[in-house]
């Protein structure tokens, strides 16, 4: 809360001029600023949502560590929802156009950002995403974000969720170490479950782990490799498309 | 490291706003860092004095406000400062909770020479 007027801090550019009629400060003068300092970020994040919902796209910014199988939960949905949904990607690493090819195969539109040395998306790379594919003929568009769980937490890229992954050999307290990217979470995909006879990853400790950083986000879980919980991954898009669709 | 990009976005305001008033340069910044905005204050200070370098706020000292997470309790109607961020209630343990601090990313104050 600004103390001089009374405003809220958030979104609200509102400056006051104080003249210090100190002599030492005489030609200082001290502005109260109050600004968001990523609310260029945030504008073009949110023109990002309004062009998506122009051309009547839902899209869903995936996050994770590098490994924890972004790309192969995509290429999966993509197969499953190819005669139903028209989906694109926008992917985002730090070298090669690796994921971009592995989406193409399987039929999807794709357009790869190399960010060089940045750790994270902005939402001015989406919006250059955005303007590479055919928004035309998508229906939903996945952004792909670089594979870190800290900086990408930082930035809204314009999607109308974030989902994030975390996989059975990183551990169960991931949520606990990174929270503020499992608080940015609206739904929270542990993966590699195929994996839990041979690694200890307590599950009902990872899910305590979870509701505390992010009481009401969605959990699922799924293999990619048996298919275990896919089923309810793509009930569940398919749920979030409908709500999209009917506002 | 993603402090590099916030910075540049902070010296984008520091900039427009020294333009607004004209500021011949700045000498002190001040910021609100949330513990749970993503943002490190040591990192974002190191990335401050390389990238301030050749702008107006070249001479300038960036101060941080570094702000603990508080959340709001709605089955116990009151607000907890939280040592650890978590969204439970650290009294009741209810989970019917939101965060009222700690996400800041703001630029509070700049002090400029005119």
């Amino acid at each position: 809360m600004c103390e001089h007027c009374g405003c809220s801090i958030t979104d609200h550019h509102h400056e006051h001029e104080h003249h210090h009629h100190n002599e030492v400060l005489e030609d200082k003068k001290v502005v109260d600023i109050l600004h968001n300092i990523l609310s260029e970020n945030d504008k073009q994040a949110k023109s990002n949502r309004k062009h998506s919902e122009e051309y009547g796209i839902f899209s869903i910014n995936l996050m994770s560590s590098p490994g924890a199988g972004k790309t192969s939960l995509l290429e999966k949905t993509i197969e499953a929802l190819k005669d139903k949904v028209r989906i694109g990607v926008i992917e985002g690493d730090l070298e090669t156009n690796n994921d971009e090819e592995r989406i193409k195969d399987k039929g999807a539109q794709a357009y790869q950002i190399t960010t060089g040395q940045a750790c994270h998306l902005d939402a001015f790379m989406v919006h250059e995403g955005l303007h590479h594919l055919d928004l035309d003929s998508l229906d939903l568009v996945f952004v792909e974000n670089v594979g870190n769980l800290v900086c990408p937490a930082a930035y809204d890229v314009g999607t109308h969720m974030n989902v994030v992954l975390f996989s059975i050999p990183e551990g169960e307290d991931k949520p606990q170490k990174y929270p503020v990217m499992f608080r940015k979470a609206q739904a929270i995909i542990i993966t590699k479950i195929d994996l839990l006879p041979y690694i200890d990853f307590d599950m009902p400790k990872a899910i305590k782990y979870i509701k505390e950083v992010n009481p009401t986000a969605d959990i699922l879980k799924i293999s990619t490799k048996t298919g275990e919980g896919l089923d309810a991954w793509l009930k569940y898009l398919d749920f979030k498309m409908s709500m999209f669709r009917s506002v | 490291m993603h402090e590099a990009s916030v910075v540049q976005a902070l010296l984008d305001q520091i900039e427009q706003n020294a333009k607004i008033y004209n500021a011949t340069s700045v000498s002190k910044v001040y910021v609100i860092i949330g513990e749970i905005s993503g943002v490190e204050p040591h990192l974002l200070k190191v990335a401050f004095d390389t990238f301030k370098q050749n702008t107006t706020a070249s001479d300038s000292e960036l101060i941080i406000e570094f702000q603990k997470p508080e959340i709001y309790c709605f089955d116990c109607q009151r607000e907890f400062k939280l040592e650890k961020f978590r969204m439970k209630c650290p009294s009741c343990e209810s989970f019917r909770v939101k965060l009222t601090k700690g996400d800041e990313l703001i630029l509070k104050t700049l002090e400029l020479n005119t």
